[in-house]
């Protein structure tokens, strides 16, 4: 068995309704496994960074963003894999 | 566990601040292709550089979906074609050729290595090679030539450097209907570096092993935003600190990136690179930094200062960052390639000495610089000796890339487009130092070089 893949989604845009059901059935959709979610909204912008076990999922990084974006139009969304953050602020 | 912080900064990093991978460069040994046949050696070329580097650029691409970083370029650098040349002879141009259609074939960006290390003398091949630079550059499209003319343990080979005088401007005039490309690929060392990653002035040394992967990381654009959020009385030991920090963030990518991609590739994972490479977008300015760390523009007194702290930071940043740091790491300087430098230059607050100055304590040398149509050679050999001189008593690596835009006067601009950029046209002094470069002969090694 290899080890337990992650990867990393942020969404940022403006805050409205039902952004986390869009994200989540697109993860879904992808066979991927939602390990913890952390949201805000500041001043009417919404930020959630996603973590998600993709070591079953059926869709490569950059195909599972495309189909993120695609369910929430409006928001910016960002998949990278979770090495490039450890690497960066873990010594 | 990841916090939002950390997540929000490395994507910002990403996307607003220009950070990526500069450059993916396979190093290539081609000792094992030497033929006394060209033709023979060619082909044995050819093989070598697409079975290895084939996967190259499906690799890069690979790896730049999964973390979502740019990796800009994917390169190819070989060991120096003089040393093939002096076993096969025949018309060196063949080999850039090779290398040329080689680079089209597996998609690269550029490949480096027409070059010859002449620093002490000329050795079979060599001055052959020399002389055919400027038609390989006007006939070739990715191929990069460098050439090292003097060393700190060697001294500088004044024979040498009144023939590159004589190439640099044979380079630009073969290409002047083209911007003068040709000189934009050739670079003039002192004191080259063999594992160096970043073009024009990458070779693989004779000293590498068969095949490695280097990595050239780049983020001129996330240390001025660093700087930026700086209060503006933030003590200059707390700002190469906060230097520090960056560069190693943006180093641990590299290595990141570098170790992955080795592994992908199946070759070892060479060096590192950690470079503030600029290119002429918004935002991506090595001069911008300088003028963060508090200069009104770049080319103020006081530019040579910020500039050997940023460098030195950058340095220190980096070296704990990765396993093995190499190449030329520090910040780089490219005129025409820096927004920054490009203004400063327009403006005539950056002068062709000012630059000299600050390339004694950067990591290059005299970078991408536009020089007058009508410079004659022994004018641009004295450049090139100037500069040598700097990195040779200073156990340093120098460089010059400078380009007479055939045609174009001071204050004209010239404009390469793309990563190359513009820049205007410099001002040179006009008094000759003919007789001196005629004389020939060698600059004798510095008491630097007698350490043993």
């Amino acid at each position: 068995m290899s080890e337990t893949q992650k990867a990393v989604v942020t969404v940022i845009g403006k805050d409205m309704v039902g952004i986390l059901s869009k994200v989540s059935a697109a993860v879904a959709e992808a066979n991927a496994n939602v390990m913890e979610v952390t949201q805000s909204v500041l001043d009417g912008y919404f930020c959630m960074i996603m973590i998600l076990d993709i070591t079953a999922a059926d869709k490569s990084i950059d195909e599972m963003q495309a189909l993120i974006g695609s369910h929430v139009p409006d928001m910016v969304v960002h998949v990278m894999h979770e090495n490039i953050f450890n690497s960066m602020h873990r010594i | 566990m990841l916090n939002m912080s950390d997540i929000m900064e490395t994507i910002t990093m990403i996307q607003d601040e220009n950070l990526d991978i500069r450059t993916t460069t396979m190093g290539i040994s081609l000792i094992d292709c030497a033929d006394t046949d060209i033709d023979r050696s060619c082909q044995k070329v050819y093989d070598k550089i697409y079975s290895h580097a084939k996967d190259l650029v499906k690799t890069g691409e690979f790896i730049e979906r999964k973390y979502g970083i740019p990796i800009v370029n994917k390169r190819v650098s070989v060991t120096p074609i003089s040393l093939l040349l002096g076993v096969s002879g025949g018309d060196p141009v063949k080999y850039a050729k090779t290398l040329d259609k080689v680079a089209h074939d597996i998609g690269i960006n550029f490949i480096g290595g027409y070059s010859a290390l002449v620093q002490k003398g000329f050795s079979a091949g060599d001055r052959e090679l020399i002389e055919s630079i400027p038609r390989a550059l006007a006939e070739t499209e990715l191929v990069c030539s460098s050439v090292n003319i003097g060393s700190t343990k060697a001294g500088i080979n004044m024979d040498a450097v009144k023939i590159m005088g004589q190439k640099v401007r044979e380079a630009a005039e073969l290409t002047a209907d083209r911007q003068c490309i040709g000189d934009a690929k050739l670079v003039v060392f002192c004191n080259a570096v063999e594992d160096n990653p970043f073009m024009a002035g990458a070779f693989h040394g004779i000293t590498e092993a068969d095949c490695v992967l280097s990595v050239g990381v780049s983020g001129p654009g996330v240390v001025r935003s660093v700087l930026a959020k700086m209060p503006d009385d933030a003590s200059l030991n707390e700002v190469a600190e906060a230097i520090k920090k960056t560069a190693f963030k943006i180093t641990r990518v590299g290595q990141l990136v570098g170790t992955e991609a080795a592994e992908m590739l199946n070759v070892p994972f060479g060096i590192i690179d950690l470079s503030l490479a600029p290119t002429p977008a918004v935002g991506d300015s090595v001069a911008h930094i300088l003028e963060e760390i508090g200069l009104e523009q770049c080319g103020a007194h006081g530019t040579t200062a910020a500039l050997a702290m940023l460098n030195d930071a950058v340095k220190k940043g980096g070296l704990m960052a990765s396993s093995s740091v190499g190449g030329l790491s520090g910040a780089f300087i490219p005129v025409t390639e820096d927004a920054g430098m490009i203004n400063a230059a327009r403006e005539g607050t950056l002068s062709i000495e000012k630059l000299e100055a600050m390339t004694a304590v950067c990591s290059v040398g005299l970078d991408m610089i536009v020089i007058p149509g009508d410079t004659p050679a022994e004018v641009i050999s004295a450049i090139i000796a100037d500069e040598a001189a700097i990195g040779m008593v200073n156990s340093k690596t120098t460089a010059v890339r400078v380009i007479p835009a055939i045609g174009l006067e001071e204050g004209q601009e010239l404009d390469f487009g793309g990563l190359l950029g513009s820049g205007p046209v410099m001002k040179l002094r006009t008094k000759s130092p003919a007789k001196m470069i005629n004389r020939g002969g060698r600059i004798p090694a510095p008491m630097q070089s007698l350490k043993n």
